[in-house]
């Protein structure tokens, strides 16, 4: 069976894949529909959707709550594919190293990582943006800080299971480098749980970034989903549709994302390809 | 007179799209009381699909038994309902496994495992419960029966677990006994214990007993009568007598020629040359410890192993689980790092080597490994497996390409093979390609670690014929790691027997077999299943 039919079984899964696909078609295509930048004062403040021009609505100062739905997606995207990137980068070495070598560098690696792993990770990513001043590169390395080492565990304990394996014994046996056997022969054998592991930590890092935004750690400059719902929290008893539509835009995105992350664990993972 | 167990037409049918519609079809098999049956045949035969049918343990709904009956003392198990079959299962028809470990609770003492038994079908006071389940352990000749009534599963040897099973198994005196491959898990002279408790106990209770085996050897020691199963039907039934003395049809037939024979086979010159010598090699494994301290256990793996290799022999190395063997191959091919001792090669002693010295001397020894399925990287193409070694020495790209496919043609597989993936082939083929591998690097020394156990043994033969040839080919020295006497007798030339990390005994196989000096080679030589059935059809070695 194609991986396409296997993943396509999960049907929830394909709806997921096509609410990404319109969010992202919606970051790319923000500066046709809305050209102007969304922080500017676009008339009148607090109207409600569908009133003086405005979709979804204007806030407290008149920003279109649409236009900064519509950036902000692009800065959700990003911010959440690259912490993930990073924190996949990072984790992968770290556990590939500790799973591979075992005994001392696995236990000094693993001692750091649960270092990492006791700091419960929003209030960590709140300390270290506080530190770095916010920014987009400091949101990132935040998130990223805070979300590799689940990845360093994953491949880790894979690590340990393919090193007894026979196959990469052979590997030994003809003479084959380290880094080689680690790049080449047992990396492959575990992308599957790193891709799934990856999907869904695009989601916690989305959630993670508007956390920080609505905490007024974003990037003063950038429009993003979490400092809209931020902006307009005191308004929410007067003005409710400042927090609704960018909140469900935050739960669309990430309910996504989760969905394809499961179906890429059903279709990646064999041994629960049976399990219907 | 009804029958103990009749099996008429027995379709058992797999999910649509598979290789096959049935895994079993239109068996008629009949069991008596007192008697045991042995149902072989090699892998994907149906043999344990046909028992789980008896039992209804059938992985529905996917594998489910689409026509046919199974009659017990005239009830038909096959429409019985889920209530019904559980009142069968334990009390009236019990089942052994293969593996002991996975099939009793770990978490729970045997005695409360057996006393589970009784609770669930029978109404009696705890007192008397323990009394039984103490009875039932002394008849299995388990040794201390009221302590092992208080272990847990980990605590007893692999032996002492399938004797708990067998007694839990004929705690309410079944009238079936159903036996998996009760015995393929364990050592050589404790699956001849087991099979002679098995015997014993199926005597005394006169209790009908389902053997699956797809060991020859060891149908020739238990079963009255045989049944022989291929890809689903029974081709052939009939007395022990009948059936191995006399095999009617084909597929027996070629199964029972490629049982390979205990006599040894002639003995060829050895060559004064040596290529390897081993001497006084130790290594010792710790477990526990840790972190904080805390007593570490000591086992000794080879403790002052030393041996000769000559150029062009293959030496055997024989013993059971835990008795150091792979151990010593791992040492040889510097997988696992030996504490003391010398591992001379060409005059230099590979032992102390680093590992970017080492990398100098890996070529010269190459492993082939036991399991094909573990032992090939499934996300890489087969071509790509066997000219990697070349590669990593500097051949160029279509020079490496041109030795894999020379290989794959020597070790008799296909010049597609090259561009498929390892899951395209089957158990033996794998093992051919692992050959090709090793072979790649055009090493002086090849070490098998039980390279055919995995295999059923017709592909065993082939297999077996195939190292032969090689080695004479390439005039390579081999060494042969193994656990069965039988396989030994037909390749090695010499022997090593080793026990608990010692070689006890080493010579010419035709001297190991002929005159065992060791009091344990004789006992490992009289637990070979099936002993004078087939070492006198020594013409069927060639």
């Amino acid at each position: 069976m194609t991986f396409w039919k296997l993943f396509a079984r999960n049907r929830s899964a394909v709806m997921g894949l096509v609410i990404i696909f319109l969010i992202i078609l919606m970051a790319l295509t923000a500066p046709l529909f809305f050209p102007a930048d969304p922080f500017s004062l676009a008339g009148q403040p607090m109207s409600p959707p569908g009133e003086n021009g405005f979709l979804l609505g204007s806030d407290s100062l008149g920003r279109d709550v649409a236009a900064g739905i519509a950036h902000g997606a692009k800065t959700s995207l990003l911010i959440g594919l690259l912490a993930t990137l990073v924190a996949v980068f990072v984790g992968v070495i770290m556990g590939a190293l500790a799973g591979y070598y075992g005994g001392f560098i696995d236990n000094l690696l693993m001692r750091a990582t649960e270092m990492f792993q006791t700091i419960p990770s929003f209030i960590f990513a709140i300390l270290l943006v506080a530190i770095m001043k916010p920014s987009i590169e400091s949101i990132v390395i935040a998130i990223a800080v805070v979300s590799w080492p689940a990845v360093a565990r994953l491949v880790r304990g894979e690590f340990l299971s393919l090193r007894g394996r026979e196959f990469v014994q052979a590997c030994h046996t003809i003479g084959m480098n380290d880094i080689r056997i680690m790049l080449a022969e047992m990396l492959p054998n575990c992308l599957s749980p790193i891709i799934v592991i990856g999907s869904l930590m695009v989601a916690t890092a989305i959630l993670i970034e508007s956390g920080l935004a609505f905490l007024g750690l974003g990037d003063p400059n950038i429009m993003s989903w979490g400092f809209q719902v931020g902006a307009g929290r005191t308004l929410l008893r007067s003005a409710w549709w400042v927090c609704t539509f960018p909140g469900i835009a935050i739960l669309l995105t990430v309910l996504a994302i989760n969905l394809v992350g499961e179906g890429l664990n059903d279709a990646l993972n064999p041994r629960l390809r049976e399990r219907t | 007179m009804t029958r103990l167990l009749d099996i008429r037409d027995l379709h058992v049918a797999l999910p649509a799209g598979g290789q096959r519609a049935h895994a079993v079809k239109a068996a008629d098999l009949h069991l008596e009381e007192n008697e045991i049956l042995c149902v072989v045949g090699e892998s994907g035969s149906g043999k344990s699909l046909t028992a789980r049918a008896v039992m209804g343990l059938l992985p529905k709904p996917h594998v489910h038994i689409s026509q046919g009956e199974v009659m017990f003392q005239g009830e038909d198990l096959a429409k019985a309902s889920e209530a019904r079959l559980r009142q069968i299962r334990g009390s009236d028809i019990s089942m052994i496994f293969q593996e002991p470990m996975t099939a009793l609770n770990p978490v729970m003492t045997i005695g409360n495992q057996i006393d589970e038994v009784f609770r669930f079908h029978e109404n009696m006071p705890g007192k008397e419960r323990r009394a039984r389940a103490l009875k039932l352990l002394e008849d299995v000749h388990l040794p201390d029966p009221e302590q092992t009534l208080d272990a847990y599963p980990h605590q007893l040897s692999g032996g002492q677990r399938q004797r708990a099973m067998i007694a839990m198994a004929l705690a309410l005196d079944p009238k079936i006994l159903i036996a998996d491959e009760p015995t393929t898990a364990l050592d050589v002279t404790t699956q001849a214990q087991v099979l002679k408790l098995i015997k014993e106990m199926q005597a005394e209770h006169g209790t009908g007993v389902l053997f699956i085996t797809h060991d020859f050897g060891v149908v020739a020691d238990i079963a009255d009568r045989v049944a022989v199963m291929q890809n689903g039907l029974v081709v052939e039934t009939g007395t022990t007598d009948e059936v191995l003395r006399n095999p009617q049809h084909p597929y027996t037939q070629g199964l029972m020629a490629a049982v390979p024979s205990l006599t040894p086979r002639a003995a060829r010159a050895r060559s004064e040359e040596s290529v390897l010598s081993v001497n006084k090699l130790v290594k010792t494994y710790s477990s526990g410890g840790g972190l904080f301290g805390g007593k570490a256990r000591v086992v000794h793996a080879a403790k002052e192993v030393t041996f000769d290799l000559a150029r062009g022999e293959t030496l055997g190395i024989v013993g059971e689980s835990g008795s150091g063997k792979s151990t010593v191959a791992r040492c040889i091919v510097r997988l696992n790092d030996a504490e003391a001792g010398e591992i001379l090669l060409g005059g230099t002693d590979l032992r102390p080597l680093g590992r970017s010295a080492m990398r100098a001397h890996r070529s010269k020894i190459q492993m082939v490994f036991q399991d094909p399925f573990a032992s090939l990287n499934p996300r890489t193409k087969v071509g790509k497996i066997i000219a990697q070694g070349p590669l990593l020495y500097g051949a160029s790209t279509e020079e490496a390409r041109e030795k894999a496919l020379e290989l794959l043609e020597i070790v008799g597989l296909d010049d597609r093979a090259y561009d498929r993936f390892p899951h395209e082939f089957s158990g033996g083929q794998r093992q051919r390609i692992g050959i090709a591998r090793a072979l790649a690097l055009e090493p002086q020394i090849l070490v098998a670690d039980e390279p055919v156990s995995a295999l059923d043994v017709s592909i065993q033969a082939q297999i077996l014929e195939l190292l032969d040839s090689i080695r004479d080919r390439m005039n390579l020295s081999m060494i042969f790691i193994t656990h069965d006497l039988r396989v030994a007798a037909q390749v090695c030339d010499r022997i090593a027997v080793m026990r608990r990390g010692e070689v006890v005994e080493i010579g010419a196989t035709e001297g190991i077999f002929a005159n065992p000096q060791h009091e344990y080679t004789r006992d490992l030589l009289s637990a070979v299943p099936g002993k004078g059935w087939f070492a006198s059809e020594t013409a069927v070695a060639s």
